[in-house]
């Protein structure tokens, strides 16, 4: 199962720079550990006791998935994932 | 409708039913799912955030925290700056705000037509780079006032109050409400309104997703989550990029005629989303959405009138539209 992986500019150094990988798992969680196998310690930046971090923020398909499944959620073939850091909103 | 001064004129918006980008949705051939525009840029400085910013300033003068002669410390990127401007020159207060370097020429303009003065956070940082200055600079003056959005419970308390009975006062059928996760005061004080009214209602978070500029190197163990948020008064939240929420913008103008600002377009993205959603599951929606402000302080972005969506994006890069 084929997921695209965003990483946002401050993880680049474990992903030689690239913008984006892919990845292959069932679930978010996996797909943390899936991508560690490639890019050893990237997961330890994202979670914290098997949890993610409090200023980490992940999307599937542009989904907040604190508000689906967490990392449990299930991901399909072709899905997007996309990590980001928590921001300051802007004027709104 | 007739008021005793210009900041009573604040909030009683239009609520207005967009047929085109409706009967747009796929499977919505029996029109059982509606969108609805809350048309905020109709506010006395153009923007939502007079609710917030004048609710605030009343209730700290209410409070005594706020006398005459202050100082009003902000940190902001834009329209509560702009909309507190005007209330602390009507009111007689100094008004300063700290303001990240990469927001538009326009925003700058206007606080200073209001006499705000501006202090510059550097565009790296974003909107929590300034919200760090203002609160060292808040630490250094003591007598100045941060009224502080971001944690201000009568941020959401305005929306609370006021915008929240007036969209259920138009839409007794809502189904659904969406608006921009900034300082989150709109979506916690709709939210918990409709909530504690609306049995089932789904409350729908569009947040900004900016390019790779924007976000810069965010480091990941200093996040910013506004002191307001509470997750449980959500139902989602989607991160909308630059890409989606100038199309949708565009969208509405070239549909509905609607001139908004591209923070507006982002929400648009997020309500069809429910929409499309509701239709396909064969329900019945009515699903209201902020419109923000209007697109006057995005023009010289040029993204109203670029060739296509693909230029008009381009022209935003790097800049915090929301």
């Amino acid at each position: 199962m084929a997921i695209e992986v965003r990483i946002p500019t401050i993880l680049r150094t474990y992903t030689d720079g690239a913008k984006a990988v892919e990845g292959s798992a069932a679930t978010i969680g996996e797909l943390f550990a899936d991508l560690d196998v490639r890019h050893p310690g990237i997961a330890a930046r994202l979670l914290d006791a098997g949890e993610l971090r409090r200023f980490v923020n992940v999307y599937l398909n542009d989904e907040d998935v604190r508000f689906l499944d967490g990392i449990s959620t299930a991901l399909s073939d072709g899905d997007s994932v996309t990590i980001l850091p928590a921001v300051a909103g802007g004027s709104k | 409708m007739k008021y005793d001064s210009p900041l009573e004129a604040v909030g009683n918006t239009p609520l207005v039913r967009l047929p085109r980008l409706s009967a747009a949705i796929p499977g919505n051939g029996d029109g059982r799912v509606a969108l609805w525009a809350k048309l905020e840029d109709r506010n006395p400085t153009g923007s939502i955030k007079d609710r917030p910013a004048l609710h605030m300033i009343e209730r700290a003068e209410a409070a005594g925290r706020l006398t005459p002669g202050c100082t009003i410390l902000e940190p902001t990127s834009g329209n509560t700056g702009i909309s507190l401007a005007m209330a602390a020159k009507l009111k007689g207060y100094r008004m300063v705000c700290v303001m990240p370097e990469n927001t538009s020429e326009e925003r700058r303009e206007l606080l200073r037509m209001w006499g705000a003065e501006i202090i510059a956070s550097p565009a790296a940082g974003g909107s929590n780079t300034a919200v760090r200055i203002a609160k060292e600079i808040a630490a250094e003056h003591p007598d100045w006032v941060m009224l502080y959005q971001y944690g201000n419970p009568d941020n959401a308390g305005a929306h609370y109050a006021t915008t929240g009975p007036e969209i259920l006062a138009d839409l007794p059928g809502i189904t659904h409400f969406v608006a921009g996760l900034g300082t989150t005061g709109t979506l916690m004080g709709v939210g918990r309104f409709l909530r504690e009214k609306v049995p089932g209602v789904q409350i729908v978070a569009a947040e900004p997703r900016y390019d790779d500029l924007v976000y810069g190197l965010r480091n990941l163990d200093e996040g910013f989550v506004p002191e307001l948020y509470d997750a449980e008064v959500l139902t989602t939240r989607f991160s909308v990029g630059s890409a989606d929420a100038v199309r949708r913008t565009r969208e509405l103008l070239s549909e509905e005629g609607i001139f908004a600002g591209v923070s507006t377009g982002a929400i648009l993205h997020a309500a069809i989303g429910a929409a499309r959603k509701a239709a396909a599951a064969g329900e019945r929606a009515d699903v209201a959405f902020v419109v923000a402000d209007g697109g006057w302080k995005y023009l010289s972005t040029g993204i109203y009138t670029a060739e296509t969506t693909e230029a008009a994006v381009e022209a935003l890069q790097g800049q915090l539209w929301a």
